[in-house]
């Protein structure tokens, strides 16, 4: 045993020292694997960077949040809403009356509109809520309040405006107390949302204008039909119970038969990040196959220079065998140095995807997360490639013929 | 005295499609523990076949060949690798050492491969004394492009030695050396021998060969002259400073 694991060390000093006495060429055929590691490293930080950050904008959503929208799946998929919303904001009235399960409910109708204060003006989209809002998507604002029921219930000209919106139009700020053009109607500023920056899509969250809905409905829209139903549940594991007397509710009073197609749909907080979750899954397949293909030319990389390696050291292979190298000895050298050169590789390999990816964080500031898993297996299936590939050059090594590898010239 | 090498009736066929060659047809030889025997030929005699069979390097077709009383002539490959380690000591007329490899290094190359299990430092140090034997002090460290051709057979010999061999079988030895570097490495053979270890040394050439005290002649795949000769003897006096470091190459 002392004897076998003494000459496995023999081996690998041999492994080593062919590797290092040529260093150029070991190093560029370590190149395809360090690129394939780096590779594998940086796609899937960034990968899980930016699921990462659309996981966390549709989390802070809240985990009780159910959004209700108009129209109905069918078996072709989702209709769009059009101008004929099915909801109304009755429909979130009776909602928040009479069903337990569901603490705050707020009609949701988007427009956008041009929005001037004295010389400045900026093009937003403007929502009609009610004060159920800021509970619902923890949102509060950082100056002023928000507007109050009576605020709604009389269709007052008043506003929240989001920072962004805030900063374009008041510079010097102070926007609380002043008055901006809506579409031409004045509406006084009561209050300036929390910033919360984009999120991963790319949307300013605070580039908006929340207003009452019903003054959204008379002023500025001239409809009474909602683009969305946002509600949240009393509870986080109550979000079922409420979906389920949602639905009931609005089925009763759309008047649908059992058995019918709904005209609304429902997507809680839960579902959105896994149908987000699948789509990232898909993506992350994608990313990680094409850096797989990247490690398997690596990997031929190196079945190519060993062969080149074997041939051009036919004469050593010779002359180690005439003194006295078994193909034993001869195979486990150059498998040796296969998995050597593909180990160091992945070692370099890991470095270049870690300095990589920090790269990518600092100076394209994107979202990136280095997922240790991602670097195991991609250090392990490079060491797999050095044995796979490098095992068919040695044993073409180890059955070379003694009197002939002498005799090549 | 017993023998060293005692082959019996060898055959070598070689199957070229439909034809055969006879390499060796019938060779019957001993050699003496001790002896220095030259086995001359013109090429094509079948002296490199009978060569490559005393050095475990092939298989005769027919026949037998005892080495240090081992029958090796139906050992599978591993098993003649192990006899090729433990016995023979090759020395080549293209030296054969490991480029970019340090003479020390190069001669500790069959300890790396052999069934001892010594340690480094045992390899070390035997690597030393075999370069000592052949007169390399001080250039344990050198490359064989550091070396003159002269000092790489002394390498190459000093590798040969190292496993204490029962047979030095050194091929043409002196082919690329010019006449007084031939002279010497012909010295440290015969020192060698002097110290009692056994010589075969294939050669075609005639004044080479005379420094053994044995001269076999092989013609056709048999043998042809077997005689005793007086030895040109070497003076080993004057060999042992080495010869300044030329770069080569």
């Amino acid at each position: 045993m002392k004897n076998s694991v003494m000459r496995f060390g023999n081996i690998t000093v041999v492994g080593l020292k062919a590797i290092s006495r040529n260093k150029m060429r070991s190093f560029l055929t370590m190149l395809g694997i360090v690129i394939g590691v780096g590779c594998v490293i940086v796609v899937v930080a960034i990968g899980n960077g930016a699921s990462k950050a659309i996981q966390d904008t549709i989390n802070s959503l809240g985990s009780n949040f159910i959004m209700i929208f108009p129209g109905a799946t069918s078996q072709s998929g989702a209709k769009s809403f059009t101008g004929n919303s099915t909801l109304t904001p009755e429909d979130a009235d009776a909602i928040k009356a009479e069903c337990p399960a569901v603490a705050y409910v707020t009609p949701n109708m988007r427009t956008s509109a041009q929005v001037v204060a004295g010389e400045l003006n900026w093009g937003t989209s403007v929502y009609g809520v009610n004060p159920d809002w800021p509970f619902i998507r923890s949102w509060n604002c950082s100056d002023g309040t928000f507007f109050s029921d009576s605020d709604v219930k009389s269709a007052t000209k008043v506003c929240v405006l989001g920072a962004t919106v805030a900063e374009n139009l008041f510079p010097q700020g102070g926007a609380v107390g002043q008055t901006v053009r809506i579409k031409n109607v004045p509406f006084k500023v009561v209050g300036v949302l929390d910033r919360k920056g984009g999120n991963t899509m790319g949307q300013d969250q605070d580039d908006q204008v929340i207003a009452p809905y019903t003054t959204v409905m008379k002023r500025l829209a001239g409809q009474s039909k909602v683009s969305m139903i946002m509600a949240s549940a009393a509870a986080p594991d109550q979000v079922q119970e409420a979906q389920d007397q949602i639905e009931a509710l609005l089925k009763q009073r759309h008047r649908i038969p059992p058995g019918a197609d709904m005209d609304f749909m429902m997507r809680s907080q839960e579902e959105i990040a896994a149908a987000n979750n699948q789509q990232m899954s898909v993506l992350r397949t994608l990313l990680i196959s094409i850096a797989g293909i990247s490690l398997l030319i690596g990997g031929i990389g190196i079945m190519n220079i060993m062969l080149v390696s074997v041939t051009e050291r036919t004469r050593e292979i010779g002359i180690r065998m005439a003194i006295g190298a078994k193909g034993r000895h001869v195979l486990m050298q150059f498998l040796f140095e296969a998995i050597t050169l593909s180990i160091v590789g992945g070692l370099i390999g890991i470095l270049l995807g870690a300095g990589g990816s920090e790269l990518v964080k600092n100076v394209l500031k994107w979202p990136i997360v280095v997922s240790p898993s991602s670097i195991i297996i991609a250090f392990g299936v490079a060491a797999a490639v050095g044995v796979f590939f490098g095992f068919y050059p040695a044993r073409k090594a180890a059955r070379l013929d003694p009197i002939d590898a002498l005799r090549y010239e | 005295m017993p023998f060293v090498i005692e082959i019996h009736d060898l055959t070598k066929v070689y199957s070229l499609g439909e034809v055969e060659v006879r390499a060796l047809d019938g060779i019957n030889l001993n050699v003496d523990q001790g002896d220095f025997v030259a086995i001359m030929g013109p090429s094509g005699s079948g002296k490199s076949t009978l060569m490559n069979i005393i050095g475990c390097l092939d298989r005769p077709t027919g026949g037998t060949y005892k080495l240090d009383g081992v029958d090796v002539s139906e050992l599978n490959r591993d098993e003649r690798a192990i006899i090729r380690n433990a016995k023979i000591g090759f020395v080549f007329q293209s030296f054969n050492l490991l480029a970019r490899t340090s003479s020390v290094e190069n001669v500790e190359l069959p300890l790396l491969y052999g069934e001892l299990g010594l340690a480094r430092t045992e390899r070390r140090k035997a690597a030393m004394d075999a370069l000592h034997r052949v007169g390399l002090q001080g250039r344990e460290g050198n490359h064989p492009s550091q070396l003159s051709g002269g000092q790489q057979q002394r390498v190459a010999i000093a590798r040969a030695l190292v496993t204490n061999p029962a047979i030095l079988l050194a091929d043409e030895p002196t082919g690329n050396l010019d006449s007084r570097t031939s002279e010497e490495i012909m010295g440290i053979f015969q020192k060698l021998n002097d110290d009692g270890k056994t010589v075969v040394l294939i050669t075609h050439e005639p004044d080479i060969a005379q420094h053994a005290k044995r001269v076999v002649t092989v013609r056709d795949g048999r043998i042809q002259g077997d005689e005793r000769v007086n030895q040109i003897r070497v003076n080993t006096q004057g060999i042992a400073p080495p010869v300044p470091v030329e770069a080569r190459k």
